[in-house]
């Protein structure tokens, strides 16, 4: 299975372009570097690889084929700020089963901790909710993770937990990650090669 | 300049229904900066690091309890002392843009902060300084992107020209050029006598320009060292938590360590890093360890050295 | 307040000590709910005796036996005032439903379903919130030839506004919000989306909105039927006790318009600190203290 941007392009209404007929191919089991100046569209580029946004021309296609509007998508995105990632009103084990039973094993390689279950959103740090977040997004059907600058708001500590466990994830399961950073040795660190936008 | 000292603030919080329950949030923190220094306070989210600054701000919500002494300039901080210095010799950067006025044009809420000299000049050199056009002058908030609102933040607390300024996580989602030059300008008010307070969860950009950093843990002080102490495998650092928070960068052995911070309704009695410590021992979770001096810093910690 | 160190900062300390903020809260709720309860039940159950024209007690000021006093016709004004608040309550209760029902499906409509939807819900909002509630309310009584029914209607169709444009605002916050987004791409259909997303950030604003809703709604009720434009002279609802009294006042018989005025006025009251301590209570900014 392979992610695929071909010749996408971007603008907001009648805006400039952010960018034009960018190609990107994400294998399973490669970790992929983006990397650029604020304000070229990395952000955006994530969306809509995750399908939360259409590019105006191009598409993004998954072994050469459009990915399906309905159902669970293979590409899964975790952002930055996990606070505004979950429901404010559902307490964590709601949030966590969204998108059905999660891996056991996994959630005890990111620390999450039974009694943190039954807690809400708001009783829980930024560094917790974040492990949440990923965990909810390594669904069993996920084949991509896009991480847009996902531990920039995390101490060194949690950082380093929370890619310890995606990257063991990744290998066991030959999944492919984009990982968005500012932050060039945290790239260097986990990335097989640099795409910059 | 500013001397913290047993710090403990509280929280009222309703727990099931009717029932109410105090929640320690920071507990007996200690912590003092000179003039003319840049304490970095470092720790992960949720160790108190903000509440701190609202502490001494005197902007912590109605449900807050509070005890211990904070002193500014050797005098006790009042609610009504720190009214007085809030925005003239005390100023916060606060960590999000929802403290500026909506309504009211950015350039004009920088210049509105000016206490001396001529607004304008002032600011459009901190404008200048902080590579922000001179189109931003005339935006809203709401205009703004993400970086261009966080330098605006600075552009306010430089422009106030205060002595002791608070800066709230002023670095995230910010370019590494920028980052490079709101950190400059952190120095450059030090070095002019000016005392900062810098909070952040980025160890890196702490140690770019501070003197001295604090690390925080589960709302309290575990260590206070100098800055040159985090080098190499952080043997000079002395305690277990500061030494795993270095090593767990990127740049040096990016491990991590098992578990996570206690919640602050579950705090033990015990030293609060005990449960996660590889040093820890059955007198460890018995008595929350004092701080104690070492090697020219400071540690909460029985067994460091 | 620290002017020694190590003692309690005192003036951020609770001034209550026996009930916290939230006991409080409860109590104030349960106290005004107790007393509209009483009313409306009192309402239904009063005698009908009690006003029933007796010429031999006539005018009578206030008494033990008629705590409000009598009219010109002997009739008891406690029982015709609680009588007539019952009834205002329940043209109240009709209207508020209506104009909360009208709110949720066009802030619902303007949020969802694009933009020339939003415009011309926003347009109709902004015309109905430019020009006063009562104008527009004597109009539409007026169209639908006034008495029960044109009320209750003019009442439906003038106070929805408001909510309307709060529960726009929290659709499309909530429909933009990331966690939305996640759910969507975890393959969560539109509606569960609305069910379990959407729906019970609503249900809050509803609650709070219908209740501070429903004060307008009587007093515009009584201002209006004051005026001779709504509910029939035959229904003895308490604007037309209150425009009734009028003719008596400067006769001097002041407990005509006294008692029912203030007891209009306390079920106003009641109706909307039950609306404002809800919110207190809901809200995540003040609901801790």
């Amino acid at each position: 299975m392979q992610l695929e941007a071909r010749n996408i392009s971007f603008r907001y209404d009648k805006g400039p372009w952010i960018f034009k007929e960018f190609n990107l191919t994400l294998k399973p089991g490669e970790i992929v570097g983006l990397t650029g100046i604020s304000g070229r569209g990395k952000t955006t580029l994530c969306r809509i690889l995750a399908g939360l946004e259409n590019p105006l021309e191009g598409e993004v296609l998954i072994d050469g084929q459009p990915i399906p509007k309905k159902g669970y998508h293979p590409v899964q995105l975790v952002f930055q700020h996990p606070e505004k990632a979950v429901n404010p009103r559902w307490r964590m084990n709601k949030v966590l089963n969204e998108g059905g039973e999660v891996d056991q094993e996994l959630s005890s390689l990111l620390g999450i901790e039974e009694q943190w279950l039954t807690r809400w959103p708001n009783e829980l740090s930024g560094g917790e909710l974040q492990r949440f977040c990923v965990l909810r997004a390594l669904g069993p059907k996920t084949h991509f993770l896009i991480a847009d600058e996902m531990t920039t708001m995390l101490d060194a500590v949690t950082q380093a937990q929370i890619w310890h466990a995606v990257l063991e994830v990744a290998k066991k399961r030959n999944m492919g990650l984009l990982i968005v950073s500012h932050h060039p040795k945290l790239i260097e660190r986990l990335c097989d090669r640099v795409v910059e936008l | 300049m500013l001397e913290v000292s047993d710090l403990s603030i509280s929280f009222n919080q309703y727990i099931s229904g009717l029932k109410q329950q105090e929640l320690n949030v920071i507990s007996s923190l200690d912590v003092s900066l000179n003039k003319g220094e840049i304490l970095a306070v470092v720790g992960a989210s949720g160790s108190g690091k903000s509440l701190l600054a609202h502490a001494i701000l005197g902007i912590l919500p109605s449900n807050a309890n509070m005890s211990g002494s904070i002193k500014y300039q050797g005098e006790q901080l009042t609610k009504k002392r720190q009214a007085k210095l809030r925005g003239k010799e005390i100023a916060l950067i606060p960590q999000s843009v929802n403290f500026l006025d909506p309504l009211m044009h950015v350039g004009k809420q920088v210049e509105a902060s000016v206490n001396r000299g001529n607004p304008e000049n002032i600011r459009k050199e901190i404008f200048a300084r902080l590579h922000l056009d001179e189109e931003v002058n005339k935006m809203y908030p709401h205009q703004l992107s993400g970086g261009m609102a966080r330098r605006v933040l600075l552009a306010t607390a430089i422009a106030s020209d205060a002595e002791l300024i608070i800066a709230d996580e002023p670095t995230p989602g910010l370019d590494p050029t920028v980052i490079e030059e709101a950190l400059k300008s952190f120095r450059e008010l030090a070095d002019n006598g000016h005392t900062v307070m810098f909070i952040t969860h980025d160890i890196e950009s702490a140690l770019t320009i501070a003197d001295k950093i604090a690390v925080f843990y589960a709302g309290t002080t575990v260590e206070v060292a100098s800055t040159k102490d985090f080098s190499g495998k952080g043997e000079t650092l002395r305690h277990p938590y500061s030494k795993a928070l270095w090593r767990a960068l990127p740049q040096n052995d990016f491990t991590p360590i098992a578990g996570s911070q206690p919640y602050p309704d579950e705090l033990s009695t015990g030293c609060l890093y005990a449960p996660r410590c590889e040093l820890s021992t059955a007198e460890c979770f018995k008595i929350q360890p004092v701080m104690r001096e070492l090697r020219e810093g400071m540690v909460r910690c029985i067994h460091a050295t | 307040m620290m002017n020694t160190p190590n003692v309690k900062a005192e003036s951020y300390k609770q001034k209550s000590t026996f009930f916290n903020r939230r006991q409080r809260t409860i109590f104030i709720i349960a106290v005004a709910s107790i007393f509209l309860v009483s009313v409306v039940l009192g309402g239904i159950l009063i005698d009908e005796e009690r006003i029933t024209t007796s010429l031999n007690s006539r005018n009578l000021i206030p008494s033990f036996e008629h705590i409000f006093g009598t009219d010109w016709l002997g009739r008891d004004m406690f029982a015709r005032t609680i009588m007539g608040l019952t009834l205002s309550i329940g043209v109240g209760l009709l209207g508020a439903i209506g104009s909360v029902i009208i709110a949720l499906i066009l802030g619902m409509i303007a949020a969802t379903m694009g933009n020339v939807a939003d415009n011309i819900v926003s347009w109709l909002i902004d015309l109905f919130l430019s020009v006063p509630h009562l104008v527009i309310l004597i109009l539409i009584s007026f169209m639908f030839g006034g008495g029960f029914k044109g009320i209750v209607i003019g009442l439906m169709l003038t106070h929805w506004p408001s909510l309307a444009r709060v529960i726009r605002a929290e659709v499309m916050q909530v429909r933009s919000a990331e966690y939305v987004q996640v759910s969507m791409r975890m393959g969560k259909s539109r509606w569960w989306v609305a069910a379990h997303h959407i729906f019970p950030h609503l249900i809050p604003q509803v609650l709070i909105g219908f209740m501070l809703l429903f004060p307008h709604v009587i007093l515009h009720e009584a201002a209006v039927t004051f005026l001779g434009l709504g509910l029939s002279p035959h229904e003895p609802a308490i604007g037309i006790i209150l425009s009734e009294s009028m003719k008596y006042l400067s006769s001097g018989m002041w407990w005509l318009a006294f008692f029912p005025g203030l007891s209009l006025l306390l079920v106003v009251r009641s109706f909307d600190t039950i609306g404002s301590n809800l919110r207190r209570f809901i809200d995540p900014s003040s609901s801790n203290e």
